[in-house]
């Protein structure tokens, strides 16, 4: 096995800025396992001969957290909820499936170093179970068609959405195309930033969806978990008018949903589900 | 100085003093298996645990870790108390039987049978190895590890560590006795004694009424009752 060179000046300089002091030593250990992704022993002993506590100690606070590991874990973290509720809405299928998925037991990584998955005791959003968190992004009322998905989406790379540092990336805001209300919906944040409301349709299935607001970012939540490759129409929840456009999309060639940018400009969006495909004219 | 009232006697004590020891100065007895001169009182075992305030208010604490009150009244051999150390060595009995020390002390409380499912552990996670390694041995080579159902005592990593010195301070006070006695695995052996010193029960057959040495451990029986199993399977 592969393993990682620990910078001892690396742990020092994390040691450091907890003075030396009795009580960092959570602090200190969840940075670095913030660096290494785990908590490798040699960097164990550099904290033990830095700082007050024996190695034992450490090492018994190391393997009394859950959220500690001592094994190497894969780059993208996946949660599966075993909790109560997870338990009797289906969370041990669900476990069961990403097991076969994957080829590795729960609190393994699998053999390329991508994936970790992991069971947790609670998630604290037992009304959606079954829940699998994969690095920090929820996944609420999993079933075992999805876990492929979230899988895909996973390898893809789910990392959170800065602003900061990135000029590409940008919070727009939106209005409906035909009696520009406000689709704004700032009591459900998706990205920190107040996601854009609109009510979808699929096959016989009919219910909300919400766009991240953030120019750059593709994450969407919605009522019902939607097939790959399926179409959707986009409705406006206040005129009930369809957000349908002119153009068609540069990837698929779909015919796009348009909606008024806040400020002027027109933003069209792929409805094709997976589709990256969008047009911004400011 | 403290006064307090132990079994309907008045006693007084200076700050700081625990039940525990102020029942024993006054002689009346109170099992422990954590507990030990020398070390920092840690209130694992329960075994101490005794009955202090009066009516609904009445509770019972590890005398060990109690310290004394003015005016506290302690009861240390109510029907209550028997009653939950009576429990406790049940319980201790269904998890580590082979250990003489809680057997003599099940008998003495007339616990002579236990009807929980049988559990064969070598360690009751009283922490007296840990808090002899640590405070007595200024080592700190062995700790607690993990929690809940996987919680363990043992180096980190499961290497030999550098702090240990061999003292053989661990097994001294464990009451459990095999705790760290890894007789059967040398490799893993912390002290490694009795691998040096091999009984002679087990190297001649002839002697094989002789009692072990290692009183009141029973490694050796172990062993060759493994081995037995093992030629059977075979």
């Amino acid at each position: 096995m592969e393993s990682i060179t620990i910078q001892k000046s690396d742990v020092e300089s994390i040691i450091a800025k907890y003075n030396h002091s009795r009580g960092g030593l959570i602090g200190v250990l969840e940075e670095v396992q913030a660096l290494y992704s785990y908590l490798p022993g040699e960097a164990l002993e550099i904290i033990a001969d830095q700082t007050e506590h024996t190695l034992v100690d450490i090492f018994g606070v190391a393997t009394f957290y859950k959220s500690f590991s001592l094994k190497p874990r894969g780059k993208h973290l996946c949660s599966i909820c075993m909790g109560t509720a997870c338990h009797v809405r289906g969370g041990p299928i669900i476990e069961e499936e990403f097991q076969r998925q994957l080829g590795i037991k729960a609190g393994e990584t699998t053999a390329d170093k991508e994936i970790t998955s992991e069971t947790v005791n609670c998630l604290g959003a037992c009304a959606l179970g079954p829940i699998v968190v994969v690095d920090g992004h929820y996944f609420s009322n999993v079933n075992t068609a999805d876990v492929k998905k979230i899988i895909r989406k996973t390898r893809k790379g789910l990392d959170k959405i800065s602003i900061k540092g990135d000029e590409r990336i940008f919070p727009i805001k939106i209005s409906c195309s035909r009696c520009n209300h406000s689709l704004m919906d700032p009591k459900y944040p998706i990205d920190d930033y107040p996601s854009i409301k609109v009510t979808m349709s699929f096959g016989r299935k009919h219910g909300w969806l919400r766009l991240t607001s953030l120019y750059g970012s593709y994450n969407t939540e919605s009522e019902y978990s939607i097939p790959e490759d399926e179409v959707l129409n986009f409705f406006c929840p206040h005129c009930h008018g369809e957000l349908i456009g002119a153009s068609h999309c540069p990837e698929c060639s779909t015919v796009m949903v348009s909606m008024l940018i806040q400020g002027g400009g027109i933003l069209q969006v792929c409805p094709r589900e997976g589709c990256r495909g969008h047009l911004l004219d400011v | 100085m403290i006064n307090l009232k132990i079994n309907g006697l008045t006693t007084s004590v200076e700050k700081g003093t625990s039940l525990l020891e102020a029942a024993r100065f006054l002689g009346f007895p109170i099992p422990t298996l954590c507990h030990m001169d020398g070390l920092k009182p840690y209130g694992a075992c329960r075994l101490c645990v005794v009955e202090i305030g009066e009516g609904s208010k009445a509770k019972l604490v590890t005398s060990c870790t109690y310290h004394a009150e003015e005016g506290l009244k302690v009861r240390t051999a109510t029907e209550r108390v028997v009653r939950a150390r009576r429990m406790i060595l049940e319980l201790l009995l269904a998890s580590t039987p082979q250990s003489k020390i809680i057997q003599d002390l099940a008998s003495e409380h007339h616990v002579m049978q236990q009807r929980f499912r049988q559990e064969h552990e070598d360690c009751i996670l009283c922490g007296l190895c840990v808090r002899m390694c640590k405070e007595q041995m200024a080592a700190g080579a062995i700790g607690f590890r993990g929690r809940g159902t996987e919680r363990s005592i043992g180096t980190p990593f499961d290497v030999k560590s550098e702090d240990c010195r061999l003292c053989g301070g661990c097994i001294y006070v464990c009451p459990a006795c095999q705790l760290r006695c890894t007789y059967n695995n040398p490799d893993q052996a912390i002290c490694g004694g009795c691998a040096n010193l091999a009984a002679p029960c087990i190297e001649e057959l002839k002697y094989n009424d002789l009692m072990c040495y290692m009183k009141p451990c029973v490694a050796c029986e172990i062993v060759e009752y493994e081995k037995e199993k093992q030629i059977k399977i075979k």
